[in-house]
């Protein structure tokens, strides 16, 4: 296949399309929600938001796991 | 931090309710372009139209969702960052290889030849299609294989090492992450998509017959779809039963509360049906059932392959008993994990001391010792053996309703090909059995999501088993922002099933007015 072909039924792929536009609607509007939304806004990287090394990660990590207060059954 | 307890708790139910709605997506991916596959390999060996047809009617609803399922697996992966960042950097450097092979994969190989399959009809030539439709089938399957490898990394963590200074399990051997735990499991999750995809295809083809309608295509897809479901059904039983000797002999903690098993005898008995007794805690005397009908020496027979063997219970694993081969063998018990998981943190904060004060004898020291109770380092967080127990009562009524209705489908398919092979007026004719045949297909999806809960929530409270308990795994975060997060997705996925099915289904009544047997 050339690189037209390869276009081509992507092209002709899209445009015959009858019940795909909705799910091809479907689809942009979701990962529009997901990544532009809900991953931009809501869920950070809270390690890579919080410290600016891999160090100081390392180090948070540590202090939560080997704190006995940041236990719950400690509470 | 909030409480911590509601921060777990709600990001465990948020965990919880994005894994099953995505997995109300994966088991159909995996097992319908299977069955189009094979269907278009049927039209091309056959060259009949009506194969053709037959292929492209299904190809549709696997179109229709997968669109509406992919990328809902990612909403995991945004979890993880977020609500379980301890969780994440801890076993990033596992979890980091298989989870990047399965999106470089499931990128190259769905958008490729998934692009070929849906769009290339005419325009590439049929073999080449069809080697397509067998590509994204077989991508689909591949993508499954490195989410269940690192999953089955959690249930049985294998092949790395604990560097205190990185604070991360660092892989030492990848071919290691390919256990007996996650073969068995990969295999059992990818055929029961067969089985559910099949039970599916029956569904909707009995919708045809009660409609009246393109009686051909119906009993072509019937008996495709109950040869691949059949297999499909049968092979997951026989990885079942793989599954619960390795649970056996790695998480047997699970395996007693898939039984409700607190003192476990040789020769013990399989409780086919029962009613747990919610009073019933390891440490009191009630019965563990208020009622339960039993086989005898039937868990022995699943959990170790001999009828005779010993297998533990709740109280033994906890007193650490077990009995191999006929002797007495003292394992560790949870008094002790406890104990020597208690040491590990100690060495562990020693370590951090040392590290801030740049003593690298004493970094060494404590790594040294932190290494020797690292295999019990969880243990450390619990107050009591009752903190290491699973939930009992759940993880055994969904071990049942898995069996249960696995069970009822092995008699499902065998009816349905029996008619559809000997009996086909009767099936086109007995408008009950396609009501029945139309009513399982929810329940399939009940069976395959129950199978599930017993292996999630069965292998509470780790989230790497022995390693790292949920409390510890959950991010500094305030629980409200969990909560926000939790009914945001509980609106989008609801959104995205009601489009899913009302797509299907008025793609499905469209069909029903066309003809497909051409």
């Amino acid at each position: 296949m050339t690189l037209k072909e390869i276009r081509n039924m992507y092209v002709d792929g899209f445009r015959q399309m009858t019940i795909g536009k909705t799910l091809w609607a479907l689809i942009l509007l979701k990962l529009l929600v997901l990544f532009l939304v809900v991953k931009l806004f809501f869920f950070p990287d809270v390690l890579k938001r919080d410290y600016s090394t891999d160090e100081e990660r390392a180090a948070a990590v540590r202090r939560h796991l080997s704190s006995p207060v940041a236990h719950p059954n400690d509470n | 931090m909030d409480n911590i307890l509601t921060v777990v708790d709600w990001s465990r139910w948020q965990f919880a309710m994005t894994a099953i709605f995505h997995w109300l997506f994966v088991p159909l991916t995996l097992g319908l372009s299977v069955i189009v596959a094979v269907m278009e390999s049927i039209y091309l060996r056959t060259k009949s139209e009506k194969w053709l047809t037959t292929t492209k009617f299904w190809m549709t609803l696997l179109a229709i969702n997968f669109a509406i399922g992919v990328a809902t697996g990612i909403i995991l992966e945004f979890e993880f960052g977020t609500n379980w960042s301890n969780y994440s950097w801890f076993v990033g450097d596992i979890f980091g290889a298989p989870l990047a092979i399965e999106g470089i994969l499931a990128f190259f190989l769905e958008a490729t030849f998934g692009a070929v399959m849906f769009f290339g009809w005419g325009k590439v030539s049929p073999r080449f299609h069809l080697l397509s439709t067998w590509l994204t089938a077989i991508g689909a399957s591949i993508s499954a294989l490195w989410i269940l490898v690192a999953n089955a990394w959690m249930q049985y963590p294998v092949g790395m090492e604990f560097d205190p200074a990185q604070m991360r399990n660092v892989m030492d051997n990848f071919w290691a992450l390919f256990s007996g735990v996650a073969i068995n499991k990969f295999f059992h999750a990818v055929l029961s998509g067969w089985a559910l995809s099949g039970v599916f295809v029956i569904g909707v083809s009995c919708f045809f017959l009660w409609r009246r309608s393109n009686r051909e295509f119906a009993i072509r897809s019937i008996k495709t779809g109950g040869w691949i479901g059949v297999a499909g059904l049968l092979l997951c039983m026989w990885t079942g039963d793989g599954s619960a000797v390795e649970v056996t002999r790695t998480q047997p903690m699970k395996l007693a509360a898939m039984e409700g098993l607190y003192y476990g005898t040789s020769g013990q008995s399989l409780t086919v049906m029962g009613i747990v007794n919610p009073d019933k805690r390891w440490d009191n005397d009630e019965d563990p059932y208020l009622l339960d009908i039993a086989m005898p020496k039937g868990l022995s027979l699943l959990a170790r392959h001999d009828m005779d063997a010993f297998v533990p219970g709740i109280n033994d694993i906890i007193n650490g008993v077990d009995i191999v081969d006929g002797d007495t063998v003292n394992t560790v018990s949870y008094a002790e994990r406890i104990e020597r998981g208690r040491m590990a943190q100690k060495s562990l904060r020693e370590y951090s001391l040392a590290l801030e004060t740049g003593d690298t004898e004493w970094m060494q020291r404590a790594a040294s010792q932190l290494s020797v109770n690292y295999p019990y380092f969880g243990y450390g967080y619990f107050k009591s053996p009752a903190d290491a127990i699973p939930p009992v009562a759940l993880t055994f009524y969904s071990f049942r309703i898995m069996v249960g209705l696995g069970s009822y489908f092995l008699l499902f398919y065998v009816v349905m090909l029996f008619l559809v092979y000997r009996k086909e007026e009767c099936l086109c004719h007995a408008r009950w059995l396609q009501i029945v045949a139309m009513a399982s297909v929810p329940l399939m999806w009940i069976c395959s999501e129950a199978g599930w809960v017993v292996a999630e929530v069965g292998r509470q409270p780790w989230t790497v088993q022995d390693l790292l308990p949920t409390c510890a795994a959950i991010s500094d975060i305030p629980a409200s922002s969990v909560i926000v997060t939790f009914w945001i997705f509980a609106v989008i996925f609801t959104i995205l099933l009601a489009a899913e099915m009302s797509i299907m289904i008025n793609w499905i009544n469209k069909s029903t007015r066309k003809d497909l047997n051409k």
